[in-house]
C-alpha cells in the first residue's frame, strides 16, 4: 500500500492538484479563525464608507455592493462550498456503492430492482426535483442542500460500480473465496471492493467537483441558505445587484475562479489515479530520462577509457 | 489425516468396494442462452454424467475442450443446481439453498481452478489465503496457532522455506507456487475430495510433474478422493486409477487407466489416445486409422443442436445407421469397464482392436460427411 501511496505522489499533476486541494481545504478549515483575527476581514461587516470599491490597499479584493469585504467572503465562502461538495460527494458515492455493489456482484433479482432503481434515477428531471424538494423543506440550509445534491447525483456512479463489481465478481479468485465458504459480506467488502478502489476514489472526486458546482447552480438559482456564505451565494448576490452591469468584476471573479480551481485541482488528481490503475497512461518522468541518460553517458565514457573500439549506445535518448 | 485414513486397496486396476464419497448420479446441467435477437436456446452442456470418487483414488476426466468437463466439475463442486440428476455426498442428496449449496458442503469438497493467476486474489498475501479457511473451517483463533497451521500447510505444498512465502503477494510467486498456494488453500479445509480443474494446464511442462506427484502424494497420504479433469492422457495415465471420457457432454467410456488407455472401446477414447504424441509410433498412424489429416477430423459438435443418436457419429469412422437415429445403451465389459457405443450390443466390438486399415473402407463418406457437418456449424 506504501508503494501506491509513493507512486501516487510521484506525479506532477496530483502533487499540484492535491496541493490545491488541501489549501482550499485548510482555507475552509481556518477561514473563520482567520476573518476573526485579522481586523477589517469580517465577512458580514458591512463597511458604509467603502461600498463597492474596486480592490485596494484596505480590501485586496474590494467590496460588494453591501459593504462586505469579498476576501473575506471568498474564505468564508470555501467553507461553505466544499463541505457541501464534500458531504455530497461522501452521500452520492456511499449510496452509489450500496446499489451497484449488491446489483453487481449478486445479479439475477436483486439486480434488476435495483438496476431499475438507478436507472430510474438517472431519468429523473434531477434539477425540476430539486426545485421542488428545496421549496418544500423551507429554511434550506447547505446540510440540506449537500443531502439532495448528493441524493439525486450517485445513480451514474452506481451504474460504473455495477459494471465493475460484475466484472470483478466473475473472476475465479471470488469463486474461490465463496467456496472455501467465505459469507457473502467479506467477498462483497474483502474481495470484490478492494478492486474497485481506483474508480471509487475518481467517484468521489468527480462528485466533489459535482457538488461544489452544483451547489453554486442551485445558489445561483435562488436555492440555498440566505445566511450562509459560499461561492455560490456570493455569484448570485453579484448577479442579483447586477455587478457584470456595473463593471464590479472583483465581486464575481474570485469565486468564479476558486470553483474552476477546485475543479481543475479534482481533476488533476483524478488523472493520477487513472495513470495507477492503468500504467499505460503514465507519462514518461523527466527524472527517468535523465538518469537513463546519464547512466548511458557514463558507460560510454568507461567504455572509452577502457579503450573498447566501436561501443553500442545503450538506454534511449527519447 | 494421518496414514491409516488411507484404504487398504488403493492398487490401480481393482475395483473398491466401499462406498464413494462424492457421486455424480445421472446428472445433467443445460444453461439457457439469448442470442442478440433474443432468440432462446439451450445448451446441453452435461447429460446422463455418472460419476464416483471414492477415497484414496484418482478419476481422470478426460475429454476436448467443450465436452462438458468443467461443467461436471462446477456441479460437483456445487456451483451450480443440475437441471436434473443428484449430486450425492456420503450417500445423502446435496441440499441447496436457492440453488447454492450450504456452506458445510464446501468443508467436504474443494475445487482446484485452472489458472492459478486467476483464482488467489491479487490484493492478498499468501497468510491471508491460507487463514481465511482455517478461521472459517476450524475456528482457529490466536496468531500463535494459525501461524502454526499456516506453515503446516506450506510445508505440506513443500512451498519452504515457509518465511520466504507466507507474506508474499501473488504477483511475487511463479505459477508453480501460486498453484501450490491454491492447493494449500484448499486442503486447509481439510476436504474429502478434491476436484482439480485442468490442475497444471496451466504450468509450465518443468514443474507439471512436481505437481502430480504432491497429488499423488495427498491422495495416498491423506485419503483424498481426487478428480482430475485433463485433455492430457499422458498425465492421467501418470496420476489416475480410472479413466472416464466425455464426449460433447456425455460420457462415452469409463474403467481402470492401462486397460481404457491400451485397448479403448469407444472410438472416440481411441482417437483422443491416438491424438496425443507418442515418440514410439508413426506420424502417419492416426491418419491411416481415420482416413484423414487432423484438419478433416472435425470438430466437437455443437451442444445447441448435437447430432442426433450417437453424438460422435458424424466424426466416428464406424458409424451405423443406428448410430445416427438412436443413442447407444451402456454396455458393462467387466471388471469395472463400459463404453456407450453401437459397436458392443452389434457385435462389431473386434473392429476396434484392429488397426484401422479395414474402417477405411467405409470411412470415406464418413469424413466426407464430418467436414459437411463442419461447414455448416461455421456459416
Amino acid at each position: 500500500m506504501s508503494a501506491v501511496r509513493s507512486g501516487l505522489l510521484r506525479g506532477w499533476k496530483v502533487r499540484v492538484g492535491l496541493s490545491v486541494i488541501v489549501f482550499f481545504v485548510l482555507l475552509a478549515l481556518l477561514g473563520p479563525w482567520l476573518t476573526a483575527a485579522v481586523p477589517g476581514l469580517d465577512p458580514r461587516a458591512n463597511d458604509l464608507t467603502a461600498i463597492g470599491q474596486p480592490p485596494s490597499a484596505q480590501h485586496w479584493l474590494g467590496t460588494t455592493q453591501f459593504g462586505q469585504d469579498v476576501l473575506a467572503q471568498t474564505i468564508e465562502g470555501a467553507r461553505g462550498s466544499l463541505f457541501v461538495g464534500f458531504l455530497s460527494a461522501v452521500i452520492g458515492t456511499a449510496l452509489a456503492i450500496l446499489v451497484g455493489l449488491p446489483a453487481g456482484y449478486f445479479g439475477g433479482r436483486t439486480d434488476s430492482w435495483l438496476n431499475f432503481l438507478s436507472n430510474l434515477f438517472i431519468v429523473m428531471p434531477v434539477l425540476p426535483l430539486i426545485l421542488i424538494v428545496a421549496g418544500y423543506m423551507q429554511g434550506t440550509g447547505l446540510w440540506v442542500i449537500a443531502l439532495i445534491i448528493g441524493f439525486f447525483g450517485w445513480s451514474g456512479g452506481a451504474r460504473t460500480i455495477r459494471a465493475q463489481a460484475m466484472s470483478v465478481s466473475n473472476r475465479d479468485f471470488v469463486l474461490a473465496m465463496r467456496t472455501l465458504g467465505e459469507p457473502h459480506h467479506r467477498l462483497l467488502f474483502h474481495e470484490v471492493l478492494p478492486h474497485l478502489t481506483g474508480w471509487i476514489a475518481a467517484m468521489f472526486l468527480q462528485g466533489v467537483i459535482g457538488g461544489v458546482m452544483a451547489e453554486a447552480g442551485l445558489a445561483f438559482l435562488g436555492i440555498s441558505d440566505s445566511g450562509a456564505i459560499s461561492w455560490g451565494t456570493m455569484i448570485q448576490a453579484a448577479q442579483q445587484q447586477s455587478a457584470v452591469l456595473r463593471g464590479m468584476w472583483w465581486w464575481f471573479v474570485p469565486p468564479g475562479l476558486c470553483i474552476a480551481l477546485v475543479a481543475t485541482a479534482a481533476t488533476l488528481v483524478n488523472f493520477g489515479v487513472d495513470e495507477l490503475s492503468n500504467p499505460k497512461l503514465r507519462t514518461v518522468r523527466r527524472s527517468v530520462v535523465r538518469r537513463t541518460r546519464d547512466r548511458a553517458g557514463r558507460a560510454s565514457r568507461a567504455d572509452r577509457a577502457d579503450g573498447v573500439v566501436g561501443e553500442t549506445r545503450v538506454g534511449s535518448d527519447a | 489425516m494421518t496414514a491409516t485414513t488411507v484404504p487398504a486397496t488403493s492398487a490401480p486396476g481393482t475395483t473398491v468396494p466401499e462406498a464413494p464419497v462424492l457421486e455424480a448420479v445421472d446428472v445433467t446441467k443445460h444453461f439457457a442462452v439469448r442470442s442478440a435477437v433474443g432468440a432462446r436456446s439451450v445448451v446441453r452442456a452435461v447429460e446422463g454424467g455418472t460419476l464416483a470418487l471414492h477415497r484414496g483414488r484418482v478419476v481422470a476426466l478426460v475429454g476436448e475442450s467443450g465436452s462438458g468437463k468443467t461443467t461436471l466439475a462446477r456441479l460437483l463442486a456445487g456451483f451450480y443446481a443440475p437441471t436434473s440428476g443428484e449430486i450425492r455426498l456420503e450417500g445423502t442428496p446435496v441440499r441447496r439453498r436457492r440453488g447454492r449449496v450450504e456452506r458445510g458442503y464446501h468443508r467436504d469438497v474443494q475445487l482446484i481452478f485452472q489458472d492459478p493467476f486467476g483464482s488467489l486474489n491479487p490484493l492478498h498475501r499468501v497468510r491471508h489465503n491460507l487463514e481465511r479457511p482455517l478461521r472459517l473451517h476450524h475456528a482457529v483463533r490466536g496468531r500463535a496457532e494459525l501461524d502454526r497451521r499456516v506453515r503446516e500447510l506450506l510445508e505440506r505444498v513443500a512451498l519452504t522455506p515457509v518465511e520466504q512465502y507466507v507474506d508474499k503477494f501473488p504477483h511475487e510467486l511463479s505459477g508453480g507456487q501460486r498453484q501450490r498456494v491454491v492447493i494449500a488453500r484448499a486442503l486447509a479445509v481439510e476436504p474429502k475430495v478434491l476436484l482439480g480443474d485442468e490442475p497444471i494446464s496451466m504450468l509450465d511442462v518443468s514443474i507439471r510433474l512436481e505437481m502430480l506427484n504432491l497429488l499423488d502424494r495427498l491422495r495416498s497420504e491423506d485419503g483424498l478422493a481426487l478428480l482430475y479433469i485433463t485433455h492430457d492422457i499422458a498425465s492421467a495415465r501418470y496420476l489416475c486409477d480410472d479413466i472416464v471420457v466425455m464426449y460433447a457432454g456425455e460420457m462415452v467410456e469409463g474403467g481402470p487407466k492401462e486397460q481404457v488407455i491400451a485397448a479403448p472401446q469407444h472410438p472416440y477414447t481411441r482417437l483422443l489416445v491416438e491424438s496425443s504424441p507418442d515418440p514410439g509410433r508413426g506420424a502417419r498412424d492416426r491418419e491411416a486409422l481415420f482416413d484423414a489429416d487432423a484438419d478433416s477430423l472435425g470438430e466437437p459438435p455443437s451442444l445447441i443442436d448435437p447430432p442426433a443418436g450417437c453424438r460422435f457419429h458424424p466424426r466416428c469412422p464406424f458409424a451405423m445407421d443406428v448410430c445416427r437415429t438412436q443413442a447407444p445403451p451402456r454396455t458393462d465389459l467387466g471388471g469395472g469397464r463400459w463404453a456407450r457405443c453401437w459397436l458392443h450390443p452389434e457385435g462389431r466390438a473386434g473392429e476396434l482392436d484392429r488397426p484401422g486399415t479395414d474402417a477405411g473402407t467405409d470411412a470415406g463418406p464418413v469424413a466426407e460427411h464430418a467436414t459437411d457437418r463442419t461447414t455448416q456449424e461455421n456459416q
